[in-house]
């Protein structure tokens, strides 16, 4: 998609295909000769990995389309007649459902590999920004996806998702009773939520390819963070990211085979597989694993805070949360792309991750309950508080007072330092 | 660079360690239900070559319709999957007289009028009241809750470090766990505790210190043929094991189809790598 | 499709595929080697190490490699594409509805009852003396189809009145009443056979269920039945 095209189409019917729809050229350009830099490591195949895991995710979930109901009284059933009476109803549900978890495995240790490496940082804004849009969609359809089997924790976490509206002052209140279609979540919202999950995967496959041409135009970033400064540095994509994108792929694959044949129901809520009661709530409600960082800032703000109460304030954090990744290009001020290369920044970012682990952590017990001689709700205004400095104050104060390591000439200089035999042993 | 990555996790997995201990010591101090986690059982079905026990299903469904059957429905399984593969393995014949002995309400005829008639193998479990008000206004005002998901839709948490290991050394038993805990954990309320009227302490329940349902298991309430103990413990263990089934009927069928695909995956992998290293020989990276 | 068929045919696509996926590997790996000739001055550690201990290339083992990726590739491929396709194969509870009991004692002569099985309506007509007549005067050469098409019977046999009729009782005829054109469902006692009419194109059956006018090509079939007690019938 950028820069000089090698194809060379060899047949007389691929010069005439070339002539009058140049596609060959393009998946050549994108998937063959694109050069790639020579020292990407295992973190970059997650790429890969996604793309992998929107298909499977499209293709079952095109599936069970087949056999779902999207009706209140009928989703509950039809679900359970999948996984009982329809030929490899089970396999295919449990792919679906899990799918869903290892997509977000994937998509975390994609951003997360981006955050270390700063492929945020120019050139790459956009290409970050489209990353942000697609991690936003994924977080929809995984909701809604959720609300379809129609049991406690569907309902609830339908319930309890759509009250954010309510938040906001004046327009919430019907804002919210316009998306549910109802005063309560009921047959009108779960008809809507499988339109919308069955529609939001093909608007994420768009918002991708979007996602690659960016990539395409700008090249890859890599564990220096250096730019490419000659064909020296790349090899082309196929065969080698091609066979390295292949093994992780399969080793991914092993890791999700893992939980769907042997415990398909670790990543799931037991309360899940009760048939929703609007007249009952759970005990305990928490959203699947992938949203409870985002759960415990929620219900870290149980404070008013001048005009702003505290069920606007939890909302309005939460969706900052998000928010703040799309300005990040911004906000880290360092010229130095790659973590390596940065002492305090290395710091800051392991306690990022740790700190957004905790928050998980925190987001899947009770507010009340002690951690560490602390009630939860106490560690996580502490961790939200964290989680904001890093983006707030951290990352754009560290580019002016850090003095980073020197960066290597180019990566073959680098590669070739690491290889000399001198440095060895 | 490898080096400072393990340094740094290494960092990382030890404050992990730190915290993890830290806050299961916290957490022993929270008031929690149940009072006491499930004992821990030897199931046919647990781990990765786990299948269900053909004999123990079939006593398992003795005691769900000698017993359970009076209160629980199990309206999403169906009669003929008693025959199904993997199942208690009733002949298909035995599942058609077992039908046949229960009525269905059909209809309407040519007249316009429901009708009873004998089930077939294509119909449901019967249910034990005509509806959930029903099942309330006969047990007191607890619904007594359908057992087709039961072994599915119990568990108790865990937590933190537990739900880590339990991803790499799977237990997924947690359902029938509980609920032999449960059928033969109730005991008389400690001094001082007293129980809301009408209800049975049993520190094991999920959802408070103590239940609706009276202790419905007793030694030889159920007449087994094969000779196994007539105990509570065993028809408890039993009847959890069939509401597994009943819960997840293709688990035989899931764990052996796995075990082949996880084959596959790891040789393909391994051949991969192979074809990997052949492909970047040349280069340096 | 029968499974054998159906295999057969996934197995030539994958062959094929197969067969492209080698040539492209093959392609690429001309690729790579120009590119790799451009690093060869390149004194990298591993190159140094390679050309002490290994001859330069070894064309059968990478091939054997190649090739054995691949061939694990179209197998997974192939194997996870089945149960994707028979997903779509009638389920469990569709297949525990395959047969169906009826009470015919109700069903006087002239009279028939029309039930559902497998989701097509199934005619149970007690045919009057006249019919039965009407239906054994017909010779077998003024048929459009001369099978019997009763699959409780011989696949070649005579489409006569008797292989037709329920064995034993020559009054009961049991047919699918799907016209074998295109699917519709033809009116009872009518026509000009005193049979069934298809409305909508027209196709004439006589008193026996066989096509004798119009666009249908075969006799209406009769599915597989038993009798379980003189009143009782067990379709499928």
């Amino acid at each position: 998609m950028s820069g000089h095209s090698t194809y060379v189409p060899k047949t007389a019917l691929g010069k005439w295909f070339e002539a009058r729809l140049p596609v060959v050229r393009l998946l050549h350009d994108t998937a063959v000769s694109y050069p790639t830099p020579r020292n990407l490591n295992a973190l970059w195949t997650f790429g890969g990995i996604l793309a992998m895991m929107l298909v499977v995710q499209i293709v079952t979930g095109i599936v069970l389309a087949m056999h779902y109901a999207a009706d209140s009284t009928v989703a509950f059933r039809s679900v359970e007649s999948i996984m009982r009476d329809v030929n490899w109803g089970w396999l295919i549900r449990y792919l679906h459902a899990n799918g869903a978890s290892m997509f977000f495995i994937a998509v975390y240790v994609h951003i997360f590999r981006g955050l270390y490496y700063g492929s945020y940082k120019p050139p790459r804004e956009i290409l970050w920004i489209l990353g942000v849009i697609i991690y936003l969609l994924m977080m929809a359809a995984a909701f809604m996806g959720y609300v379809l089997p129609w049991g406690q924790m569907s309902f609830w976490g339908a319930t309890v998702i759509t009250n954010f509206f309510t938040a906001l002052p004046i327009v919430g209140q019907p804002i919210q009773t316009l998306l549910i279609g109802g005063f309560s979540v009921d047959n009108a919202t779960l008809n809507r939520f499988f339109s919308l999950h069955y529609l939001l995967p093909f608007l994420i496959a768009g918002v991708v390819v979007l996602h690659v041409w960016a990539l395409h135009v700008v090249g890859q970033n890599n564990p220096l963070g250096i730019d490419v400064k000659s064909d020296k540095d790349t090899v082309p994509f196929t065969p080698y990211a091609t066979s390295k994108d292949l093994m992780w792929i399969v080793l991914f694959m092993i890791f999700y085979g893992w939980f769907v044949f042997y415990q398909p129901n670790f990543l799931g809520h037991p309360d899940n597989y009760i048939e929703a009661n609007p007249l009952a709530t759970p005990a305990h409600i928490v959203p699947e694993w992938y949203f409870l960082p985002f759960y415990a800032i929620l219900r870290a703000i149980d404070f008013n805070l001048g005009p702003i109460d505290s069920k606007l304030g939890g909302v309005l954090a939460m969706f900052g949360a998000i928010a703040v990744l799309a300005f990040l290009p911004w906000l880290d001020t360092s010229k130095v792309r790659s973590g390596r290369f940065r002492p305090i920044f290395k710091v800051a970012f392991w306690l990022f991750g740790l700190n957004a682990l905790f928050l998980g952590f925190l987001g899947s017990v009770k507010t009340d309950d002690i951690i560490m001689g602390f009630q939860a709700v106490v560690w996580a205004k502490l961790s939200t508080l964290y989680y904001f400095l890093y983006f707030l104050v951290i990352l754009p104060v560290l580019g002016y007072i850090e003095k980073p390591k020197p960066l290597p000439v180019s990566i073959n200089d680098a590669i070739l330092a690491k290889s000399a035999p001198s440095s060895v042993h | 660079m490898t080096a400072k990555m393990i340094r740094w996790a290494a960092a990382a997995f030890a404050a992990g360690i730190a915290l993890t201990s830290s806050i299961a010591v916290a957490q022993e101090a929270a008031v929690e239900y149940p009072l006491l986690k499930p004992t821990r059982q030897e199931w046919s079905f647990a781990g990765i070559f786990g299948h269900y026990d053909q004999a123990q299903l079939q006593r398992g469904y003795q005691v769900y319709k000698e017993v359970c059957s009076a209160c629980h429905s199990m309206k999403l399984v169906k009669f003929r999957n008693l025959a199904d593969e993997g199942g208690p393995g009733f002949t298909e014949d035995a599942v058609k007289v077992l039908a046949s002995t229960y009525s269905i309400q059909d209809g309407p005829n040519d007249a316009g009028e429901m009708f009873e008639r004998p089930r077939l193998p294509s119909d449901a479990f019967p249910s034990p009241f005509a509806n959930d008000n029903a099942a309330r206004a006969a047990n007191g005002g607890a619904l007594p809750p359908d057992m087709s998901l039961l072994a599915k839709a119990r568990a108790v948490h865990r937590g933190f470090p537990w739900f880590v290991f339990d991803m790499f050394w799977p237990y997924q038993e947690q359902g029938p766990d509980y609920i032999v805990s449960l059928l033969t954990g109730y005991q008389d309320p400690p001094e001082g505790v007293t129980v809301p009227e009408g209800t049975y302490y049993n520190p094991h329940f999920i959802n408070g210190i103590s239940l609706r349902m009276p202790p419905p298991l007793d030694n030889d309430v159920v007449q087994y043929s094969d000779g196994t103990p007539q105990t509570k413990e065993q028809y408890a263990k039993d009847v959890s094991a069939f509401l597994m089934w009943a819960a997840e009927p293709h688990l035989d069928a899931r764990k052996a189809l796995g075990f082949k695909v996880m084959l596959f995956l790891i040789v393909f992998a391994g051949i991969l790598y192979f074809v990997k290293r052949q492909v970047w020989r040349d280069v340096a990276h | 499709m029968p499974a054998s068929e159906a295999a057969q045919v996934v197995e030539t696509i994958f062959f094929n595929l197969a067969s492209t996926v080698t040539d492209g590997v093959a392609s690429a790996r001309m690729l790579k080697r120009s590119y790799a000739d451009r690093w060869r001055p390149l004194p990298t550690r591993k190159e140094a190490i390679l050309a002490e201990s290994d001859t330069p290339a070894e064309p059968t083992r990478r091939d054997f490699l190649l090739h054995a990726a691949g061939a694990f590739g179209v197998v997974g491929v192939a194997a996870a594409a089945w149960p994707f396709i028979d997903q779509m194969n009638p389920d469990a509870s569709t297949r525990a509805l395959a047969s169906v009991e009826v009470d015919i004692s109700g069903v006087k002569p002239g009279q028939a009852v029309t039930i559902m099985w497998r989701g097509k309506p199934v005619v149970i007509r007690n045919r009057t003396e006249k019919e039965v007549e009407e239906g054994k005067a017909v010779k077998l050469e003024d048929l459009k189809d001369p099978l019997a098409r009763n699959a409780n019977g011989d696949a070649n046999a005579d489409a006569t009145d008797a292989n037709r009729a329920a064995a034993g009782k020559e009054n009961i005829l049991v047919m699918t009443k799907v016209c074998t054109h295109l699917g519709c469902i033809p009116l009872d006692e009518s026509g000009e056979f005193g049979g069934w009419f298809c409305p909508c194109h027209g196709s004439q059956y006589d008193t026996a269920g066989r096509i004798r006018k119009g666009p249908a090509p075969e006799n209406l079939p009769i599915p597989p039945y038993a009798f379980i007690s003189d009143s009782k019938i067990r379709i499928g």
